[in-house]
């Protein structure tokens, strides 16, 4: 990393933050033929709010009307229908039934269709309980009356933003992890002062989610907004579970959150969460026992066959919330300088459609590659073949989820290897499974000595 | 893909997996193929290097992998058709399994299956621990594969989470391979492992917290101290790991995604007294059917099950009226929980296993209708294995209760 601080290289854009919206943007602007930085502080990229969603790409049936929010939720998410194929990234369509357990919540139900068709969404239909039940017989029996939203989709939330920060750098991008942005000086260009050095470049973009009120600061701003994280933890149960569940189960929505979700994902398990807890930490997403045995204890009761599965795994994310609603952007084009803060929960939905906003309000001005590589990332989910059902795949080193050799090796021979163990988990899902490493962790130390940030082993004798 | 077929299919390489496939050899079954997903057999007394095997099965002792070579011979000797490195990935009701090798995707048709997939220890996600989530938090099992088969330590100063023989045995990995444990934990009252193991802590002078839980993990990238609670009160104990040992569930998940009823109390498959399940082309034996048992316990009973599946070939597997076995929630889990009574096949599991889920003072009485079959007076034991003889003429549900 010598040349890191070399200020002499002038970079079109710089980003801060590889979280979901970072990579969309990086390739955005990849695809407009900007010479693009990413700066990240963390070992890996992902490992902020994008590292713990529901990993639900929605429609916008039920973002607030008008609102930029609804426009980029639904601008992203056809970006991804249009793209995944190409890309080579999976996406199920699960469907969405907001279920109301009592007539206090049914009589909502009207009220949010109307709204949802009037943001433009389709195949909304209302349901009586029974109709519901029909969708998806692993309900329980006393649900009132349903909202079926035919087009709502689960996708893998790692693959995919890896597969967009990949291509921005095939296209010439760079990236720094382990990255901190400490200041930033604007006299016509940024000099960008950082943990690695300084660099330069024309047009500086914070997409630094959880920090983005910190990096503001950072780059002299005035305090726009406020990052107050909210935490939500999950469950996730055993694959066994999705024989009970194939639709993504949503509650009438209240003032402050979406609400608990229980939903399949595209890996075959299915999560139940999250919550929505304030906390001023930024780091830190503690998981509690009472608080996991409640989520537990939802699943089941809503969907009775849950009751007797295992829990795989327990996470919590914390969200970028502000102390408003809506997303909160900010652009200083005499100062060269954008701002993509507050993407509170739909990130992962919006993350493409925040990119092109960001492009139109940059005003672009690049000459466009000619020859635009497709990423290549692994398909980790049930939608396609996996590596174990291809010929040859070698040797199964993670049981629980199926996990090759070929496929943990090949993470770390990858255009952007894992930096952490979340990064080798998160890009080839070993030790995500049942038995929580059990079985596989010793075989990854072995394989990942000296590649991670925070080993997971030492040599016996050493220290 | 080609469509293989064989006799009986064995799924799992433990003790009890290959002695019912040696079993089935030697009661003249032709074609017995034995499935293991690892690359050796032995299940978990691979990675053992402390405790000894073999004495009543193999009228010696062997120690950790070198148990697991003796099975290869005896298994190559009986002519069982051995697949290692092979997962399988399905159950068919009608005996089909899909599997995947180092070479891809397979399927096979069985007459008969016995599943013999062992047992995992519950992870920290399973026991739905509150706090942070650093590298660092780990199981005996995986402890053990570090430093049989990678020569790596994961931690220098854990707590070990248990008290339960197993976790002893992760006292010994520990301090034979340059790590001090800090302490251990223990939820119930007393020790769970029987004397002489549970002195070893105290020999190795690490304290031994029981009546205690862990309700904080704290530390950023890496494990830098668990709080416990203890009697109300809470101690915070510097460390750099967490080891949970122990509390053991089956590996179940082959059957339970494939749709199979799981026995409630065991979480294992539900079987009746000859290993086997609802649908009468599986069985099932060794740890899967409950939590947990020696290995030479579990190779005895895989050899009895296998007598039973061979019997079962040749009757052509005419399975009875099925009953079924209830028991008072103070008991953990019982085996078997089905019985189909007046079969001629030899019965693999001549007594009901029991293991009770907290200390229990009592008559435990075994009941048909309103009729007492058997009682006994009893100072009952968590993990300790309780046998209950099953009755010859049973012809309805039986229950298992506690009076006192």
């Amino acid at each position: 990393m010598g040349e890191a601080s070399s200020s002499g290289d002038l970079y079109d854009i710089a980003i801060i933050g590889a979280g979901v919206v970072g990579c969309a943007t990086a390739r955005r602007f990849a695809l407009a033929g900007a010479r693009v930085l990413v700066l990240e502080a963390g070992s890996d990229i992902l490992s902020g709010a994008s590292k713990a969603n529901s990993a639900i790409l929605h429609t916008g049936f039920d973002a607030p009307p008008g609102s930029l929010e609804l426009d980029l939720v639904k601008r992203g998410r056809q970006e991804y229908l249009d793209i995944h194929q190409d890309y080579g990234l999976s996406i199920v369509k699960t469907g969405a039934l907001v279920c109301a357990w009592s007539e206090v919540d049914a009589a909502k139900l009207p009220e949010i269709a109307a709204q949802g068709q009037a943001n433009g969404v389709g195949n909304l239909t209302l349901l009586t309980g029974d109709e519901a039940r029909r969708i998806e017989a692993g309900l329980a029996p006393n649900l009132v009356a349903a909202l079926h939203v035919a087009d709502e989709h689960v996708i893998d939330p790692w693959s995919a933003p890896l597969a967009y920060l990949q291509q921005a750098l095939a296209l010439g991008g760079r990236i720094e992890q382990q990255c901190e942005l400490l200041s930033g000086r604007f006299d016509g260009t940024w000099t960008l002062t950082t943990s690695k050095g300084d660099f330069r470049a024309a047009f500086v973009i914070n997409a630094a989610g959880l920090y983005g009120d910190h990096v503001d600061q950072r780059l002299g701003f005035a305090a726009e907004f406020q990052i107050k994280p909210r935490k939500g933890q999950f469950i996730v149960l055993d694959k066994a579970a999705s024989r009970h569940l194939k639709t993504i189960i949503l509650p009438v929505p209240n003032e402050i959150t979406k609400g608990i979700v229980i939903c399949p994902t595209a890996f075959g398990n299915i999560l139940v969460g999250p919550t929505a807890e304030e906390q001023s930490d930024r780091s830190r997403a503690r998981v509690e026992e009472e608080i996991l045995k409640s989520l537990a204890a939802h699943g089941a009761k809503l969907v009775p066959g849950l009751a007797t599965i295992p829990v795989t795994a327990v996470y919590a994310g914390l969200r970028p919330a502000t102390d408003k609603k809506e997303y909160r952007i900010f652009h200083r084009p005499e100062m060269k300088a954008l701002t993509l803060g507050g993407i509170r929960s739909t990130g992962l939905s919006a993350a493409l459609g925040l990119a092109q906003h960001a492009l139109a309000l940059q005003g672009g001005g690049f000459v466009a590659p000619i020859e635009v590589p497709l990423p290549r990332v692994p398909n980790l989910t049930e939608t396609q073949p996996r590596d174990w059902q291809q010929p040859d795949h070698g040797e199964i080193l993670c049981h629980c989820e199926m996990v090759t050799r070929r496929e943990v090796e090949a993470s770390f021979t990858s255009p952007l290897p894992p930096g952490d163990f979340g990064g080798l988990r998160r890009r080839t899902r070993a030790g995500m499974g049942r038995c929580q490493g059990f079985y596989c962790q010793a075989h990854l130390a072995e394989i990942s000595k000296g590649r991670l940030a925070s080993p997971l082993a030492t040599e016996e004798g050493g220290q | 893909m080609r469509m293989e077929s064989c006799d009986v299919a064995v799924i799992g390489g433990g003790p009890a997996g290959v002695a019912a496939a040696l079993e089935l050899k030697a009661e003249g079954v032709a074609r017995v193929t034995l499935f293991e997903r690892e690359s050796y057999l032995g299940g978990a007394t691979r990675h053992c290097a402390h405790s000894p095997f073999g004495m009543l099965e193999f009228g010696r002792v062997y120690f950790g992998s070198a148990y697991g070579k003796r099975l290869e011979r005896e298994v190559a000797k009986a002519g069982v058709d051995l697949c290692l490195g092979h997962s399988i990935t399905s159950l068919g009701e009608d005996g089909t399994l899909g599997f995947t090798n180092p070479k891809g995707l397979g399927q096979i048709r069985a007459r008969r299956v016995v599943l013999a997939t062992g047992i995992r220890e519950t992870s920290r996600a399973g026991h739905l621990i509150s706090g942070d989530r650093p590298v660092g938090v780990l199981t005996t099992g995986a402890l053990q594969e570090y430093v049989a088969f990678h020569r790596l330590m994961p931690f220098r100063r854990p707590v070990i989470v248990g008290s339960e023989l197993v976790s002893q045995s992760a006292v010994l990995t520990c301090l034979t391979h340059g790590a001090k444990p800090v302490a251990l934990v223990e939820s119930a009252a007393v020790p769970l492992a029987r004397a002489p193991f549970r002195w070893l802590p105290a020999l190795a002078r690490i304290p031994l917290h029981t009546g205690a839980r862990i309700i904080d993990i704290r530390g950023k990238g890496r494990v830098e101290e668990v709080v416990i609670e203890k009697a109300g009160r809470s101690l915070t104990l510097p460390c750099d790991g967490v080891l949970f040992s122990g509390r053991f569930t089956p590996e179940a998940s082959l059957p339970l995604s494939s749709g199979f009823a799981l026995a409630p109390g065991s979480r294992g498959p539900a079987i009746d007294q000859f290993g086997r399940s609802e649908n009468p082309i599986y069985f099932a034996a060794g740890n899967m059917l409950r939590a947990v048992e020696t290995a030479g316990w579990c190779f005895r009973e895989g050899r009895r099950i296998g007598r039973a599946v061979a019997a079962d070939l040749r009757t052509d597997g005419a399975a009875g009226r099925l009953l079924r076995v209830t028991h008072d929630p103070r008991i953990k889990l019982v085996v078997p929980t089905l019985l189909r009574p007046g079969e001629v096949l030899p019965a693999a599991l001549p007594r009901f296993q029991l293991r009770f889920q907290t200390p229990v003072k009592g008559r435990l009485i075994l009941n048909a209708g309103g009729e007492v079959l058997w009682s006994r007076f009893g100072d009952w034991r968590p993990e300790r294995r309780i046998l209950v003889p099953i009755p010859a003429d049973v012809t309805q549900d039986l229950s298992l209760t506690i009076e006192g």
